[in-house]
């Protein structure tokens, strides 16, 4: 019988052929604690009175509130190092950034790997192979003590991406139209697996994991995308990591890249995805380009291409975080950097920054926030009534410089 | 008697407890009083030990934040009941030793304020003359709730459940 890829992953880690519907108990190769849950994760193992087992496998990044917010936070994020360094465990401090971004950077998600993550868009991982999975403390706590964890193995949406983006359409646009395609619930309990065809395999490892990042927002427990491309240059990637040609899906659902426009998911819904015309006009006082699902260097240029010679409006507040000290370093390098500031932005340390309301950047009753982040759930970046737009870099970086909700292209009309 | 505290469709983790309550946020000893602050002011104040909650569809979507059930755990919720849940949240749930019930029905035959008493071990539902059978989740599951939660599972026999 024809495997899917999640169910290709999951009997080579159980060493017996495993399909959709089945518990199974597997190894795992890499467990990813962020500092927010990094207090119950040590009160579990203690309650177990369990170390990790395999210490070079389990990884903790300070991203979610980094630098410390206050003093809670900064007594948790001295525990983590002090219990870091006596357990022999990685530690990613400040500053070194979001956490599946910074993985992906250190080769500590590969093909075929099975990652459990403490954070839901650990699914972000399927965009080099690996099945990635987020969980909550105690799952995670299990995982390092134990070094496996319990898995139904799901049944699989195949999603099929052809032909290549037209100019100024993203891969955040693409993303969105998937969540919209498949629905807040479409995908829940399954593994969406995605293929890229006829021109689509050109999408880089970034762009994949824009689409691997929000397959969690259909509801997925992973995010496969078949190794293909760049994915195959940048990593070896095993033989038996592709799907079955006969394998079963529990639906499929194709998307033509090309005749893709630029999309906005409006408040309070991920999946209320529309064309950003939709809702051009809409007055914006913040705008945030970052996070693990758009804060990398190609996602920065794609801003600065737009701000460039321009500045954002008076009444903007325009906040770049990039998603790693690599990418902040490489867009210092190549001017990047200097574009964004000249066009009045401001910068925070890479990090999870503003997406989930904690500091920097949260919103006041009744703003509207631009931000290329992953949720527009109400009250996420601060007031209940605050309202977050989900969109592209392009898009967020054209709607600061309009000082309301637009695209690059309207801009040309507009300053020409 | 128990009372009924009923939610809508597609209550995510933020609804539940806001992101800047989390316990490293606010503190360990707090963070739950937080619980529905946005969506339901008061609720805190308001839920007693033994109450019990009702979502509808894709209940618990969001964060993997495990903090959000266990701010319930806190208030004393033991068991909830939805027409469907998101996948994190439900294994947060089981391995806290809250008991998630699916039923469409059930959930629509309830309504906030209605009082109740629950069966947890018969998964029976009694509100007034009435009752009402829910399904019991899974015997995997069933099994490490046995024990009050996965972790109490794992501790006492060193392997998962079914192992």
């Amino acid at each position: 019988m024809g495997q899917t890829l999640a169910e290709k992953i999951l009997s080579h880690k159980a060493g017996r052929p495993v399909e959709a519907g089945e518990l199974v108990v597997v190894e795992v190769d890499q467990v990813m604690v962020v500092d927010s849950i990094a207090g119950s994760f040590f009160k579990r193992l203690e309650y177990l009175n369990a170390t990790p087992r395999y210490p070079e496998r389990v990884s903790i990044v300070i991203d979610h509130v980094a630098p410390a917010a206050n003093l809670e936070v900064a007594k948790a994020q001295k525990e983590i190092r002090e219990w870091g360094r006596r357990h022999g465990i990685r530690v990613f401090d400040v500053g070194r950034g979001v956490c599946h971004q910074v993985l992906v950077e250190e080769g500590l998600a590969q093909p075929g790997w099975v990652v459990v993550g403490s954070d839901s868009h650990s699914t972000t991982y399927g965009a080099v192979g690996a099945f990635g999975t987020g969980m909550g403390a105690t799952d995670i706590a299990l995982a390092a003590a134990s070094g496996r964890t319990w898995f139904r193995v799901p049944e699989s949406v195949k999603v099929v991406f052809r032909g290549r983006l037209p100019k100024g359409v993203t891969a955040k646009d693409a993303a969105l139209e998937m969540v919209r395609l498949l629905t807040a619930e479409g995908a829940t309990y399954m593994a969406v697996e995605i293929h890229l065809l006829e021109g689509a395999e050109a999408l880089t490892r970034g762009e994949r994991m824009t689409l691997a990042n929000l397959t969690v927002e259909a509801g997925a427990k992973a995010g496969l995308v078949v190794p293909s491309g760049e994915i195959l240059e940048l990593y070896r990637v095993p033989e038996w990591l592709y799907p079955d040609p006969e394998a079963r899906y529990a639906k499929e659902v194709e998307i033509d890249l090309s005749a893709l426009t630029p999309r906005v998911s409006v408040p309070f819904h991920v999946d209320n995805v529309h064309e950003v015309a939709r809702v051009k006009g809409k007055r914006v006082d913040q705008v945030f380009i970052g996070t693990c699902t758009n804060g990398r260097i190609e996602d920065l240029r794609a801003a600065a291409e737009v701000l460039r010679g321009r500045r954002v409006a008076p009444w903007v507040r325009l906040l770049i975080v990039p998603a790693s000290s690599q990418v902040l370093e490489e867009a210092a390098k190549d001017g990047t950097l200097l574009t964004l500031l000249e066009a009045g932005a401001t910068l925070g340390t890479p990090g999870c920054g503003p997406c989930m309301g904690r500091h920097m950047g949260v919103l006041a009753p009744g703003e509207v926030c631009v931000s290329t982040s992953n949720r527009n759930f109400r009250g996420r970046m601060g007031a209940p009534d605050a309202e977050i737009y989900l969109a592209s870099p392009r898009v967020a970086a054209a709607s600061a410089v309009a000082g309301y909700l637009t695209t690059p292209e309207e801009l040309e009309e507009v300053y020409a | 008697m128990p009372k009924v505290f009923k939610f809508g469709d597609h209550i995510n983790t933020d609804d539940i407890l806001p992101g800047k309550y989390a316990p490293f946020m606010v503190g360990e000893d707090r963070f739950h009083l937080y619980a529905f602050a946005h969506l339901r002011p008061g609720f805190a104040e308001e839920v007693r030990p033994g109450d019990l909650l009702v979502f509808g569809r894709n209940a618990g979507l969001g964060s993997s934040r495990e903090y959000a059930p266990e701010a319930l755990k806190r208030l004393g919720i033991r068991a909830v009941i939805a027409k469907s849940y998101a996948r994190i949240f439900f294994r947060n749930l089981v391995n806290l030793g809250i008991v998630p019930f699916e039923s469409e029905e059930v959930v629509d035959a309830l309504e906030d304020g209605d009082e109740v008493e629950l069966d947890l071990e018969r998964g029976v539902l009694l509100r007034g003359g009435e009752a009402f059978k829910l399904r019991p989740p899974p015997p995997f599951l069933l099994e490490a709730l046995k024990e009050g939660s996965l972790l109490d599972y794992y501790k006492r026999h060193g392997r998962f459940p079914g192992e």
